[in-house]
């Protein structure tokens, strides 16, 4: 065997993929179950997401592939060659130029357009596991819309700590129903889920669950009246190369002497801001 | 037996298919066209495209009214395989509006398992961006379309997360509409 | 100057060119073929062959090779071979009473109809490293005998007769695919079977292991415990006939426990069943005990937490290929979870410094 199915799944998989999207669609929020394969990558790199885009790819498709919002981290590069190799898509770097973009662990700060799919690898997405490991009992909970255990606890975080001791995997609530898990994304990043222009999907291919975020759904981080959401990042930072201030910074160790520097996250949106002083300059 | 054709190469025309499907139940109202194929009478092309594209023989379908017909039945049973049921068991259905009767006789997902509710394709239908005012999720303001029956679907739309989503289908064209999509009269 | 983690690409590939040199090692030593490793490393190739849920020993034996031995990494490649594959059906039940006998065992009577057949057994060898064997010896051919011309009843079946032992609930018409529905809890006996077939046996054994220490004790017996050929047919509807299209090695142990009844149920014995892919004697023992210690709500036993009793806590944590896949991930960059965690600690610490300031 030399020729692989388009975008690798056979059809009768992505039929069953297709369908548990569509349901994902039309309940926001909820994590739908479906019957998740084995994918040639590990379980817990991305099968999840990998399934979500193949089920979705066309061949007039322009893919890109994130992972920490860089496009040259290892692993993205291994699903993008993928891709690639057995859907015959276009690839990019560029979030603008991208119909389908899969992340792990960032939201492109480029605002997302309508027509455009954001697909998230998602390694845990019950948002109430770390409360309760039981699927049966987070099940009830869902469906019994009986979330006050959530509630407790980000109050007790607001009690031992001063504030809600989350930086990451912030839970949201959509369209005042589900409480989600938005993937380990930091929190910084939550707010670009609200009212998106574009379609987000969630898939966990380990947990066999797909869950979505239709177009212009509203998503609200948890937090309480007396303590709100706030969308934090490097305090007084900007990026060492494109000297943005407004993206998200990973902080770089650059000596032994505990030298450090903050560059963008994104590489993207980072590049493109240096590609237009450029072209300022010149 | 005359059999039309299905997908000349599946894979890539159901993936095609399933995209505009995917735009349209994600933008509710939003009419959407698909590839023309060929389809028996008097299933309309996007019906037949969408059921080319998610039915098979996981999933029961049930086929209602003049839809139930031999030529209708034979191209499930070649094209699908999907075994025929009643709306009681069935995953997605098939008829015009009247045919498909009370939306109660299908699934509509448990409060554990809201997924586990039916698909209804409502064929041959008037597609117009007029009509009931519809809000909620993929929608950016608010949005008209041209409905069948606004009582029986907003009592639908009011159980949410349960409850069935509709597909409509007229010639080529597509419509979508998800139960969380808020009802708003004519 | 800083380079925002460039050269993603070139690194895959020049990694994979090491696995591939790593891999094929000293080339003045001669390349190893699969069927050296099939028939000399048979039992790692039939634990791939279990854990993967693919019968076939050739690829077993290429997925082993690839892997460079690694069993579980094997495993995944003959996984992700596996889902690649359309799925026909199902077969009929396989009548493990038919089998073809290598190896029977029990250790609740001391001779049964069929005798006590030790097998290619490592069980009574002195674990000396046999030093001989480093020179490629030649081996003369084991002793035969005459095969047993008639099926070996299974030993429970006596017991069976006389009403002491609980009969087994047949399951439904329909086959559960724990590859093709997502597992929900609870599960039906028959599926947690099939997770545990393909469960990893590192795991089991444990598993079963804490059970025997008064984790959810349960005492049990090996009541038999077989080895041998088994043919596989199927029904095709499109021919409407049996046909028979393998044949295949399992190892099945059916263990006894002890039931103290009920108030409705007098006391008995009940089983535990293990049924593994080729000679995996140590997984079918493991899995019959996981079986039976998974059964305890069904019996009215105590559940007292014992991980072995717990069905979720079982069935969601036996898969190697789901439990490395996901360990393994956290090798992966972590740079955006890592810098939000860093900012909110120093957050706290700047808050808490204040406040104590403050005071």
């Amino acid at each position: 065997m030399t020729e692989y199915n388009f975008a690798y799944l056979d059809e009768a998989t992505k039929r069953m993929l297709r369908r548990a999207i569509l349901k994902a669609v039309a309940i926001p929020g909820y994590q739908v179950p479906f019957s998740s394969r084995e994918m040639p990558m590990p379980y817990g790199w991305g099968t999840g997401g990998v399934q979500v885009t193949a089920a979705c790819l066309v061949p007039e498709d322009t893919l890109k592939v994130i992972d920490q919002g860089a496009d040259d981290t290892t692993n993205a590069v291994s699903i993008r060659k993928f891709f690639a190799r057995v859907a015959h898509v276009a690839t990019t770097e560029a979030t603008a130029e991208a119909s389908v973009i899969q992340t792990r662990h960032r939201i492109p700060e480029r605002p997302l357009t309508d027509g455009q799919i954001l697909v998230f690898q998602v390694p845990i997405p019950e948002p109430l596991r770390f409360l309760e490991p039981r699927e049966t009992e987070t099940r009830t909970m869902h469906a019994l819309e009986d979330y006050g255990l959530m509630q407790v606890r980000l109050y007790e975080d607001i009690a031992r700590h001063g504030e809600i001791a989350r930086a990451y995997a912030y839970p949201v609530r959509v369209e005042g129903r589900y409480i989600m898990d938005p993937s380990p994304i930091p929190k910084f990043d939550n707010p670009k889920l609200d009212n998106s222009p574009a379609l987000q999907l969630f898939g966990a291919g380990r947990e066999s669950r797909i869950y979505a975020l239709p177009p212009h759904t509203r998503v609200e981080s948890l937090d309480f009246e007396d303590y709100p959401f706030t969308a934090s990042k490097a305090a007084g930072q900007r990026c060492a190369i494109c000297g943005a201030e407004d993206s998200y910074l990973d902080e770089v160790i650059t000596d032994d002497a505990g030298g450090r520097m903050f560059v963008c996250s994104d590489t993207d949106y980072c590049a493109t801001r240096v590609a237009a002083q450029a072209e300022d300059a010149a | 037996m005359q059999l039309t054709q299905g997908f000349a190469d599946p894979a890539i025309e159901a993936a095609r298919v399933f995209r505009i499907v995917l735009d349209a139940m994600s933008h509710p109202a939003r009419i959407v066209t698909l590839p023309e194929i060929d389809a028996p009478a008097p299933c309309s092309p996007a019906a037949a495209a969408v059921l080319l594209t998610l039915v098979d023989g996981t999933t029961p379908l049930h086929l209602a009214g003049a839809h139930d017909c031999e030529a209708m039945r034979d191209w499930v049973r070649f094209h699908l395989g999907a075994p025929l049921v009643g709306p009681q068991d069935a995953a997605f259905a098939l008829g015009i509006w009247d045919a498909l009767g009370p939306l109660s006789a299908y699934p509509q997902g448990s409060a554990e398992y809201p997924d586990r509710a039916a698909t209804l394709i409502v064929d041959d239908m008037a597609l117009r961006s007029k009509g009931a005012r519809l809000t909620g999720p993929g929608i950016a303001h608010e949005a008209f379309l041209s409905l069948p029956d606004v009582a029986a679907l907003q009592v639908n739309a009011a159980q949410f997360p349960r409850g069935v989503d509709f597909l409509f289908a007229s010639g080529a064209q597509l419509a979508a509409l998800p139960r969380s999509t808020q009802i708003g009269g004519a | 100057m800083y380079v925002a983690v460039k050269g993603g690409e070139r690194a895959i590939e020049n990694a994979h060119a090491w696995l591939d040199d790593a891999r094929r090692g000293d080339r003045d030593v001669p390349d190893l073929g699969l069927a050296q490793i099939r028939e000399q490393l048979a039992l790692a190739v039939d634990r791939v062959m279990a854990e993967g849920s693919l019968y076939d020993p050739d690829l077993a034996a290429l997925a082993l090779k690839q892997a460079r031995g690694d069993v579980i990494e094997a495993v995944f490649l003959t996984r992700a071979f596996r889902t690649t594959l359309p799925r026909f059906g199902a077969s009929l039940p396989v009548d493990t009473g038919a089998m073809q006998i290598l190896r029977r065992i029990s250790a609740t009577y001391k001779d049964a109809p069929g005798g006590q057949v030790l097998g290619p057994t490592f069980d009574y060898t002195h674990r000396l490293l046999d030093f001989d064997l480093a020179q490629a010896p030649e081996v003369a051919p084991a002793p035969e005998i005459e095969a047993r011309p008639a099926d070996t009843p299974h030993i429970l079946s006596h017991l069976d007769a006389e009403g002491l032992m609980q009969g087994e609930t047949p399951g439904g018409s329909e086959v559960p695919d724990l590859t093709r529905t997502p597992l929900e809890f609870p599960a039906e006996r028959a599926l947690r079977l099939q997770a545990l077939a393909r469960g990893d046996e590192g795991f089991l054994l444990s598993l079963a292991y804490s059970t025997q220490r008064g984790y959810g004790r349960n005492h049990a017996f090996v009541g038999e415990l077989r080895i041998g050929h088994v043919r596989v047919s199927a029904h095709l509807p499109e021919l409407g006939f049996e046909i028979e299209f393998a044949e295949i090695e399992l190892t099945e142990c059916e263990s006894v426990n002890q039931f103290q009844g009920s108030k409705t149920e007098p006391a008995q014995f009940t089983r535990g069943y293990g049924l593994v892919f080729g000679q995996s004697e140590r997984k079918a023992i493991s899995m019959a005990l996981v079986d039976r210690a998974l059964r305890a709500r069904e019996l009215g036993e105590d559940m007292d937490g014992a991980p072995a009793q717990d069905e979720e806590f079982v069935l969601s944590h036996c898969d190697n290929i789901q439990s490395s896949g996901f360990l393994e991930h956290i090798k992966l960059p972590h740079y955006v979870d890592f810098q939000a965690e860093l900012e909110l600690i120093r957050k706290m610490r700047r808050d808490a410094a204040a406040r104590q300031a403050a005071e």
